[in-house]
């Protein structure tokens, strides 16, 4: 059967890792994680309609070693779906798309990612006198 | 130059595109624009009252900007992630009935929370 020339896909299993498909795949790796952080999310809400004991049941594990490790995972992920959608946003405008400023982005995105969650867990410990 | 795109099986089949998708691609992207302020006034909120205690957490929830927000953050939120694990699944479960299953706990799932968290919003923004 003649092969058409038509632009193949990259395939996982043959194609190996580089710095922007791994970028990629995080993308949908913290999308689904997210999704688990969205059920803490309705938790919390649910367990404060439910009255003071199931909220501050809530609190005891948010505060515990597994809570906090989940939290910290949490807001890692959520800053870099943030920063790397709006990478993907601007790409659909056709910004970006050539490699050398698609590594230089994806740098860009690790480093906001990673310095928003210091940020925010700064806050948190700032706040954390309640 | 024009180059051949379609395979002869293509041809011989006579399938194009399903001539749809479009509106799903453009939804995915207009929840996630709007999901950029949300998340960031929520992040913002939600470190603002580390270790408040239940008083104060109802006393921010009770504030009408707050429960509007939260209650637009969790739709969105909500209707992103259907999206997002829609495309996830269609991408990586090739196997029909499993994929259909995939498709129809997400969907559903995603309506639960987004219903159990307006309903748990309301309860406290209007409750005595």
């Amino acid at each position: 059967m003649s092969i058409t020339n038509r632009p193949m896909s990259p395939h996982l299993q043959v194609y190996r890792p580089q710095f922007t498909s791994i970028l990629s795949i995080a993308n949908r790796i913290t999308g689904v994680a997210l999704s688990a952080g969205t059920v803490v999310l309705v938790g919390q809400l649910f367990a404060a309609a439910n009255g003071p004991s199931c909220f501050a049941s809530f609190q005891h594990f948010v505060g515990s070693w597994l809570g906090l490790f989940i939290l910290v995972g949490w807001s890692f992920s959520l800053f870099f779906h943030l920063c790397n959608g709006i990478r993907h946003l601007v790409w659909d405008f056709g910004i970006g798309l050539d490699l050398d400023t698609a590594y230089k982005t994806g740098n860009w995105v690790l480093l906001a990612s990673v310095a928003l969650t210091v940020l925010t867990w700064l806050g948190v410990i700032i706040h954390g006198g309640h | 130059m024009s180059v051949k795109l379609r395979s002869p099986l293509g041809q011989a089949y006579g399938l194009g595109t399903a001539r749809e998708g479009a509106q799903a691609w453009w939804s995915l992207r207009m929840s996630a624009v709007a999901l950029i302020p949300l998340t960031l006034w929520w992040v913002y909120e939600a470190v603002a009252h580390t270790g408040v205690d239940y008083a104060g957490f109802v006393a921010w929830v009770r504030e009408p900007i707050t429960a509007i927000l939260l209650i637009l953050t969790l739709s969105v939120t909500l209707l992103h992630t259907a999206q997002g694990l829609q495309e996830v699944i269609e991408d990586y479960l090739h196997v029909e009935w499993a994929k259909i299953a995939g498709l129809i706990i997400v969907r559903f799932g995603c309506v639960v929370l987004a219903v159990a968290g307006i309903y748990s919003v309301l309860r406290i923004a209007f409750g005595g």
